[in-house]
């Protein structure tokens, strides 16, 4: 039997498979799996969410852009201010309103403007959104951080990948509709792209606001697993720069790249950084130029390579059945 | 009316002027032709006219409607589209995805997909790269990239054409090619205003010519009347025009 | 509180050469290179903590500090030049792709350098002590240090820009950060101009460094911060422009002590955004910047 006809010929239908596979894994997971592998699962779908809604915007376009940190973290604080007061899917919901509006605001400002204003500007939303929260609570609200109420590690795990379903699906129809084709000409010729009818600035702006939608969804849904928060936890730069590493390692020219960077990563990121957090930051740092070095392309550059070699080695194989 | 009119058009950056007081026309029909010395401001002019750079000073009028202070988007849904002197193609898609936007986004109304796909693969067999369809764009000859450019024009459904050294590179035969194209899309009603260096092709097709030198326009007629203007030839007949940069 | 204001605002001017030599190491990295060198504030971290080292250490005088430090900074960022960014920009299909790689490999190396240094010399806090007697100037107090410091960064910036405008390899410098491959026609060897200038505003940082640590306390941590001041500064006075960017340190020097003498010193960094947000919306291009 040849396993690659027999792959492309059916390929609607194993991926279909392997999708319900992954729904019944994750559904079927805590019942057998330790409190602390549940929450290590749920940490993946998250990085999953965070790393393909940057490369959606950042990925396509081109503007590079370092918020990730700043939309996660409104997220996160939105759950924690609002945690008494409102159910969780609510606060899910007006978590991603706030970033939808903070991403509307910073975009019509910037994305006017060449692209390294944008990546300098959404740098500094990151650390205005720092700073700005100390001020808060150190001087207005009195107080050092807040204590998220723990829910249901299983509950926090189905309620993420919700999320993730959401947010591939969303991302998946946007790519394939005439809004997906108009940001990668944006990334292609931006220039052109404007002088073929296409409102740049606007579909921009409105697709770096429908990104950081996502990205405020899962900092809502992940806080209660980090009982604590502080604007030094929220808007860590790590949580802009890993989806960066695992969409660029992944490989961004297709959907599912960011997705294998992201499962990757997010695996080694939870088991390791806990021990020796100056060598795993050290470490982050060296993998990071590694990979914009040797793999800038990302695993998925790395396909048709593989791809050809392998078709090469199974030609030498069948040429050396059939004989001398 | 004309349907493309430039009164008094000046573009300066700095102290310099690209363009000095320059007046056009351009006919329904017609296929202007626009020489020069390198450097003369024909490719600024063509900036002005799609708003790729704001003017200075003047106005630019099409259609009976001024462009001043419209975004090339707004120009482009008008009625106006235009390729690049270098190809601005867009390197990260195939062929028929280049030409399917401006099928999608260029022309005045909103269009369904099946529209647009069909727009598009018009407008690939029109300028004869229906073979090249899938291909990467990034892959293709430059005569090839600039041929799915004016595809990715024509698919926007301009009434006016503005094509930037669309000869620039090609052979003797390739040259010709290129001519029946430009007037076989002059035949489907599209007015078209050209920016050329290769003399060949603005005396095969050009009904009129323009010629600008330091920003201003120093000769207008008939490829005759060009031809046997003075300054004209002193500024860059006589000179070593070769066909193309 | 507003008789404090003539004194925070010369505080100010002080300690905006300062920034202003920040940025204009940041300026050139990037008008130049094409890079923007987020690495840029661990090289100040760089500067400070070695000159603390060699002041404690040896006894070496601050001042002096750079004499060793500035080379050994030079060389560093004059090979990252030379062969990561060179590298980079070799393997790039289009100018914003190499940006873009050369922006996340400056973030990688920025972890890099941090944690070293940290692992190397702890985060612990390093307190300065020199110059410090008070003085008056005007009826106002300060200390020795900062007008003194603000004269070297002054003599700095001066020499920088007379160096860039006058001198053959400044022109070189210039002619390569217009247009490098016309530069390359005319003989200019681009790949030892672009290593240099990276060099050099390694070179500028670190005493940037020295200069903090005769003032205040330094760490290891300090570098993140200052390359946000450095980003702040460069983008306020148009990136690629030196004499905007030392204007704009100044600028953003006086605005630092204000917030913190007036309202909130946390506060001084959501205050520089929102001042640069309103300034995009009406000025693109910063106060002396190109396009």
């Amino acid at each position: 039997m040849d396993i690659t006809r027999f792959i492309s010929t059916n390929r609607k239908l194993l991926l279909v498979g392997f999708l319900l596979l992954i729904l019944i894994f994750v559904a079927t997971f805590p019942l057998y799996a330790r409190q602390s592998q549940v929450r290590v699962l749920t940490v993946i779908l998250m990085y999953v969410v965070l790393t393909v809604s940057w490369a959606m915007f950042s990925g396509t376009t081109g503007y590079m852009s370092l918020a990730p940190a700043a939309f996660f973290g409104l997220g996160i604080y939105t759950m924690a201010l609002l945690q008494d007061t409102l159910p969780f899917p609510v606060i899910i919901v007006v978590g991603s309103l706030i970033c939808f509006v903070f991403a509307l605001l910073v975009g019509l400002v910037t994305l006017r403007l060449r692209g390294i204003y944008f990546t300098i500007f959404t740098f500094g939303l990151v650390i205005f959104l720092t700073e700005l929260v100390q001020y808060l609570e150190t001087r207005i609200w009195n107080r050092h951080g807040w204590d998220v109420t723990p829910i249901g590690n299983a509950t926090i795990l189905y309620t993420m990948f919700i999320v993730v379903v959401v947010t591939v699906l969303a991302i998946y129809f946007i790519r394939r509709s005439r809004y997906g084709l108009a940001l990668l000409s944006i990334g292609g010729n931006e220039e052109a792209a404007e002088h073929m009818g296409i409102n740049t600035t606007m579909t921009k702006v409105l697709y770096f606001a429908i990104s950081s939608m996502f990205m405020g969804a899962v900092g809502v849904v992940i806080a209660p697993n980090l009982i604590y928060v502080n604007a030094n936890i929220a808007f860590s730069l790590i949580w802009s720069f890993m989806p960066i590493l695992m969409a660029i390692f992944g490989g961004m020219s297709q959907l599912s790249g960011p997705i294998i960077g992201a499962v990757i990563f997010g695996y080694l990121e939870k088991t390791l950084r806990a021990q020796l957090f100056s060598y795993f930051m050290l470490g982050f740092g060296i993998i990071m130029v590694a990979v914009i070095v040797f793999l800038p392309t990302g695993i998925i550059g790395l396909v048709p390579m593989l791809r050809g070699k392998l078709g090469g080695l199974m030609a030498r194989l069948q040429k050396g059945e059939q004989g001398e | 009316m004309p349907i493309l009119e430039g009164q008094d058009v000046n573009k300066y950056f700095g102290g310099l002027a690209a363009v000095s007081h320059v007046d056009f026309h351009v006919e329904q029909g017609e296929i202007v032709g626009l020489i020069g010395p390198n450097g003369a401001g024909k490719t600024t002019l063509f900036n002005l006219i799609s708003a790729a750079l704001p003017i200075s000073s003047g106005e630019i009028i099409f259609k009976g409607q001024k462009l001043s202070g419209l975004k090339p988007n707004r120009i482009c849904r008008m009625g106006i589209a235009r390729t690049f002197q270098e190809t601005k193609v867009f390197a990260n898609m195939p062929v028929f995805q280049n030409v399917l936007v401006g099928a999608f986004f260029g022309s005045q109304d909103r269009v369904s997909t099946a529209d647009a796909a069909r727009e598009a693969s018009q407008a690939l067999e029109f300028v004869g790269l229906s073979a090249m369809s899938a291909t990467p764009i990034k892959d293709l000859t430059l005569e090839n990239q600039k041929r799915v450019e004016v595809a990715r024009a024509l698919a926007t459904k301009p009434e006016l054409l503005l094509l930037d050294e669309l000869m620039a590179g090609l052979t003797p035969t390739e040259v010709s090619e290129a001519m029946e194209l430009v007037r076989k899309i002059r035949d489907g009603g599209i007015t078209i205003f050209m920016v050329e260096h290769v003399m060949k092709a603005i005396m095969g097709i050009c009904g009129r010519v323009m010629a600008l030198h330091h920003g201003e326009k120093i000769a207008e007629g008939t490829c005759d009347e060009i031809s046997c203007n003075k300054t004209v030839i002193d500024v860059y007949l006589g000179e070593d025009t070769r066909a193309g940069s | 509180m507003v008789e404090r204001i003539p004194q925070l605002i010369i505080s100010g001017i002080f300690l905006g050469g300062v920034y202003g030599l920040l940025a204009m190491g940041l300026s050139l990295q990037y008008g130049v290179c094409r890079v923007l060198n987020i690495t840029h504030g661990e090289f100040v971290m760089l500067g400070a903590v070695l000159t603390y080292m060699f002041h404690i250490g040896f006894g070496v005088n601050p001042l002096l500090a750079p004499v060793i430090i500035g080379p050994l900074l030079f060389v560093i960022a004059f090979a990252l030049q030379a062969t990561l960014f060179r590298y980079l920009k070799a393997k790039a299909p289009a100018q914003p792709i190499f940006e873009g790689n050369a922006l996340l490999a400056a973030f990688g190396m920025l972890y890099i350098i941090s944690y070293i240094a940290r692992i190397t010399w702890s985060g612990r806090s390093f307190p300065s002590a020199y110059l410090s007697e008070k003085i008056t100037i005007l009826g106002m107090d300060f200390t020795l240090n900062q007008p003194i410091i603000f004269a070297i960064t002054l003599a700095l910036g001066i020499a920088v820009y007379l160096f860039l405008s006058r001198s053959r390899m400044g022109r070189a410098i210039r002619a390569t950060a217009e247009d490098p491959g016309t530069a390359g026609l005319m003989g200019v060897n681009t790949n030892m101009i672009l290593a240099f200038t990276f060099g050099l505003g390694a070179l500028l940082a670190g005493i940037a460094g020295t200069l903090i640590s005769i003032r205040t306390s330094v760490s290891t941590t300090i570098g993140f911060n200052n390359t946000v001041i450095a980003l702040v500064v460069i983008t306020l006075g148009g990136l690629g422009s030196v004499p905007g960017g030392f204007i704009a340190g100044i600028l953003i020097g006086v605005v630092s002590q204000l917030v913190a003498g007036l309202w909130e010193p946390i506060l001084t960094v959501p205050v520089y955004y929102a001042m640069l947000m309103i300034l995009l919306l009406v000025r693109p291009t910063g106060i002396l910047g190109k396009k």
